[in-house]
């Protein structure tokens, strides 16, 4: 949050805009490696030291225990999420001496920010439910990478990769995640209202895109022997 | 539960390999037993034998490949089933940052306790697996020995009817040994059912009520300590001295062997009466005779090595 603050004292005029476009995504991009690296690591930390032996031996179901990962670590990165959005606004306050109504929106960004690290996070269990931390990773990186692109995904022109392949790319777009529509930071950094009915859409997709990923590392796990 | 504690039936593991997965390797073949309510069971075999799959296919922890096991009259697919039994898995392993006393209250947070009554489980298990002055140290810093304690404890902690130990000795010291020993026996004198596996064969023999020994993933016999063993030919032991030394004459005397001023040597039982007239005849004093009780190792290393005989076979006939 310093480096915002240093960086909107030599921007003149648009300070609001510097801090609030670095403050955000540095906290996206923070809590992003969180969600990844720790992600991975809930599961297959438990199964590779197999401390998970004792614990199944307790009257735990297996996708209980999934979804106690699950929310652990989304809670975890709301606090941590809090605590950065805590420097934001001091840094905010520190420029304007004052907070407005406007500023409601980087609340909301911040929201959508959380919404997605919940889908990441899922992913990253689903991931390491399957296959080595380290392809868990890559696949989390490329689901993220692929998922801020969904609508280039959706527009690729027919006439330039070929029928076949906008295709399969506008099938491929409907099934990644659409990290796009949580990224609100150019309105949020313009003080711009954003929607509710986005906020309710973004809410309702996240829930249930966490809901379908969690079924599946449950479904797989459940049949996963620890040998 | 008037039931066997656990029923086994034609439980077989195979795990898929190579290109494909299209090889099996067979971990456990057809193992069919049961283990009755209050009993200790000792289940046997070298490493790699199948003792631990059978666990982790009991603890629903690994998925057979055919047939089934119930624990306490319930499948073990059934989670809720765990609240009345206590597992301890080969060489355990826990949370690094966590003390023991931690450990120990997480795991008992499992099972719907009081905090006040977690609370005094925790300081009483401690206590009774020897962890009392180290139980406020994490257990990065613990020994094998202190984490198989750890294990142990966290196995019995919920006060189980079925507990199943695997290798409850393995890292332990002598003291370790003799305390694991002390517990398996307060247990059973609970009426618990107590199901361990283990290569340390005394102990086998001095705790359990039977015994299953399983090699090459196939059970090979099951039954008594005492009863198993003497599937083999009996044997007697004489034990003799030879007063006038040198003036003997026997082909016996050549087969005894002999320790200080005495001899000793093993006949089998029915020619028995025959080696005694010898010997007599031949100027020696009989001063004992006794049945050889054959041993569990005698007993287990025969079949580890019958197992070893019939698999260089199959490598050398391809069958």
């Amino acid at each position: 949050m310093g480096a915002a603050v240093l960086v909107g004292q030599i921007s003149i005029g648009i300070e609001e805009i510097v801090i609030v476009s670095l403050g955000l995504s540095a906290i996206s991009f923070i809590g992003l490696l969180m969600a990844v690296f720790i992600g991975v690591g809930l599961v297959s930390k438990e199964m590779d030291k197999r401390t998970i032996y004792a614990l199944l031996s307790k009257p735990v179901r297996r996708w209980e225990f999934l979804l106690g990962k699950f929310v652990g670590l989304v809670f975890t990165l709301a606090v941590n999420t809090v605590a950065m959005s805590a420097g934001l606004f001091l840094a905010l306050l520190y420029v304007k001496h004052t907070l407005e109504r406007s500023d409601a929106a980087v609340f909301v960004a911040i929201y959508f920010i959380l919404l997605k690290l919940a889908i990441v996070v899922a992913l990253a269990l689903l991931f390491s439910c399957s296959t080595t931390s380290l392809l868990s990773i890559l696949y989390c990186a490329g689901f993220y990478i692929a998922g801020s692109f969904v609508q280039e995904m959706r527009t690729l022109r027919s006439d330039l990769a070929g029928p076949v392949a906008a295709a399969i790319m506008r099938w491929l777009s409907y099934l990644l995640p659409n990290f796009e529509n949580f990224n609100v930071t150019g309105l949020a950094a313009h003080g711009t209202k954003i929607p509710t009915a986005l906020i309710l859409q973004n809410t309702l997709y996240a829930a249930l895109y966490c809901a379908v990923v969690l079924a599946a590392a449950a479904a797989i796990f459940s049949r996963r022997n620890f040998k | 539960m008037t039931g066997p504690a656990i029923e086994i039936d034609n439980l077989t593991k195979e795990y898929p390999y190579g290109f494909l997965n299209l090889k099996k390797k067979t971990s456990l073949e057809g193992l069919t037993m049961q283990v009755e309510t209050g009993e200790v069971f000792g289940f046997l075999g070298p490493n790699g034998a199948g003792k631990s799959t059978t666990i982790k296919l009991l603890m629903n922890l690994i998925f057979p490949t055919r047939g089934h096991a119930r624990l306490l009259g319930k499948p073990t697919s059934d989670v809720q089933m765990h609240r009345d039994i206590g597992y301890l898995p080969e060489q355990p392993y826990f949370y690094d940052y966590l003390t023991a006393a931690e450990v120990l209250d997480y795991f008992a947070k499992f099972f719907d306790l009081a905090p006040a009554d977690r609370k005094a489980r925790v300081q009483n298990m401690l206590k009774k697996v020897g962890l009392e002055t180290a139980g406020k140290i994490q257990l990065r810093k613990y020994s094998k020995g202190m984490l198989q304690r750890v294990g142990l404890a966290q196995a019995i902690l919920h006060d189980p009817q079925l507990v199943i130990l695997d290798e409850p000795m393995s890292g332990l010291d002598p003291v370790g040994r003799r305390e694991v020993r002390d517990i398996i026996l307060e247990l059973k004198n609970a009426g618990k059912t107590i199901l361990f596996s283990t290569h340390i064969l005394p102990d086998a023999e001095m705790l359990c009520d039977r015994v299953g020994v399983i090699v090459g993933g196939k059970l090979q016999g099951i039954g008594a300590p005492g009863e198993i063993v003497g599937i083999k030919a009996q044997e007697m032991e004489i034990l003799f001295a030879l007063p006038s030394l040198g003036q003997n004459s026997s082909p016996l005397l050549d087969k005894a062997t002999r320790t200080g001023d005495r001899y000793h040597l093993q006949v089998p039982e029915q020619d028995l009466y025959a080696a005694l007239d010898q010997l007599r005849n031949a100027g020696a004093k009989i001063l004992s005779v006794a049945q050889v009780k054959p041993s569990l190792e005698e007993y287990f290393m025969h079949l580890v090595a019958a197992d070893r005989a019939q698999a260089a076979a199959v490598e050398v006939t391809g069958k």
